[in-house]
């Protein structure tokens, strides 16, 4: 396994809203500007802090969406009914409002433009937002890794970044499974991602690429049996889970 | 007091007391990094490696023979996400360590699947620590680490290694999986150790 050793101490730092925009009804991207922002790797998540005017304080641990750009640091948050922290950030932060980040954290699930191997992703729901960091870390850096990725989601109205992933880039293999409502005339019945999807949609084991499962523990459950009962070897295969307490 | 953002309110819980930066789930969210795997019970086992590398080791039947205990604790993981009251049955780390001939000051957990993890030895003892294989009156699920992980509920959850297959005892510390990947080497949630340098 990698050991990369990351030394110091994760600060807080005080970033601001630059830039706001919808996803979906209920899921909203955020770029922060956070000066002396370290910068991070695709995949990678963040700490944010809200105080309260009372002083009262709430964290939670947001994936970022797109590689490092000097201090702009973006996040997709999907808003859980009933959360603490989620509604406030899709609903009530305003351009130029303070919060606080701390990070980047988490080594594991990033990938590294220099790897050479293939690459799959496989995101479900809100899921898709670490992915969609290495896609574009993928294009930011002119990479030539083939990707594939399976992006399973409700219904088209849940789809997060709808321009950029349907115009995917040459050496990107995109399978949408849609589990409740598909887009007319499609001709996958709606359902859960089966055995068949992701060995469709994936790469034959034989190539050894780097499998990226993101989503809700069930879901990530199932496309994990699935890669190692296809073949994949388990070190291949990382995951990130979302519980549903993210809120 | 931080920097205030302006509407936010949050749910206040002034009936409970978590450790700083956490918050109280009913759920049982699972963190891992990779699949989960599948340990037969009749290949299962765990071992105890002293550092003059004396191998002790456990059949799954011969664990089950040792006196277990039934515990209820509150855990807290690195993600944020504290669950309180949860029981567990289990083994004493007291127990399987009681006969072993050590100078060793740490352990180096290691899991079917090659997860690690590091504590100090004094971490495991003293009723601190279990070998888990009940959860809420059942079998512990794969999915949340069985046959059998690690219990030390006063550090962050990470520290509780699942899948557990055995531990070797070192004279000097070595980092364990996550420790090596910028995670703090102790992790005490009361102190707020989530990450290197906290």
């Amino acid at each position: 396994m990698a050991r990369a050793a990351i030394p110091g101490r994760l600060n807080w730092r005080v970033a601001t809203l630059v830039e706001a925009m919808d996803e979906t009804p209920t899921a909203r991207t955020l770029v922060f500007d956070a000066p002396g922002w370290p910068g991070h790797l695709a995949g990678q998540h963040v700490d944010l802090r809200l105080t309260a005017e009372d002083g009262y304080q709430a964290q939670r641990s947001y994936s970022l969406a797109a590689p490092a750009d000097g201090t702009r640091v973006p996040l997709t948050v999907q808003r859980v009914p009933d959360g603490e922290v989620s509604p406030y950030l899709t609903e009530g932060l305003s351009i130029d409002y303070p919060v606080e980040l701390r990070g980047p954290v988490g080594g594991w699930f990033v990938w590294r433009p220099s790897d050479p191997a293939p690459v799959l992703l496989v995101g479900g729901g809100s899921g898709i937002v670490p992915l969609m960091a290495m896609l574009r870390a993928r294009r930011a850096t002119a990479g030539r890794v083939p990707f594939r990725l399976i992006y399973s989601l409700r219904s088209p109205l849940d789809r997060y970044y709808a321009g950029e992933l349907t115009q995917p880039d040459a050496g990107v293999d995109i399978t949408h499974v849609y589990t409740r409502t598909t887009p007319e005339g499609w001709p996958r019945p709606p359902g859960r991602i089966g055995v068949a999807d992701v060995n469709t949609g994936g790469w034959p084991a034989e190539f050894a690429p780097n499998c990226f499962v993101c989503g809700p523990t069930g879901f990530v459950e199932t496309v994990a049996g699935i890669l190692v009962a296809l073949g994949h070897e388990a070190h291949r295969i990382r995951t990130e889970r979302f519980g549903p307490t993210g809120g | 007091m931080g920097i205030v953002s302006p509407g936010f309110h949050g749910r206040r819980r002034p009936d409970v007391k978590l450790p700083p930066g956490q918050y109280l789930t009913e759920d049982f969210p699972v963190l891992s990094a990779g699949p989960t795997p599948r340990v037969r019970l009749d290949h299962w086992e765990f071992t105890i490696t002293t550092e003059a590398g004396k191998e002790h080791r456990w059949s799954w039947q011969e664990m089950l023979a040792l006196p277990a205990e039934s515990v209820t604790v509150d855990i807290h993981c690195v993600t944020r996400w504290s669950k309180l009251g949860t029981s567990w049955r289990g083994v004493p780390l007291d127990t399987l360590l009681a006969d072993i001939d050590t100078a060793a000051d740490f352990a180096l957990v290691h899991s079917y699947g090659g997860y690690t993890t590091n504590l100090p030895l004094a971490d495991l003892l003293d009723g601190q620590a279990w070998l888990a294989y009940g959860y809420d009156g059942a079998d512990l699920t794969a999915e949340h680490g069985g046959p059998a992980r690690l219990l030390v509920p006063h550090l962050y959850f990470w520290k509780s290694a699942k899948w557990v297959r055995g531990m070797r005892l070192l004279l000097h510390d070595e980092p364990g999986f996550w420790e090596t990947l910028g995670y703090h080497d102790y992790g005490d949630p009361w102190r707020e150790q989530r990450y290197q340098g906290d």
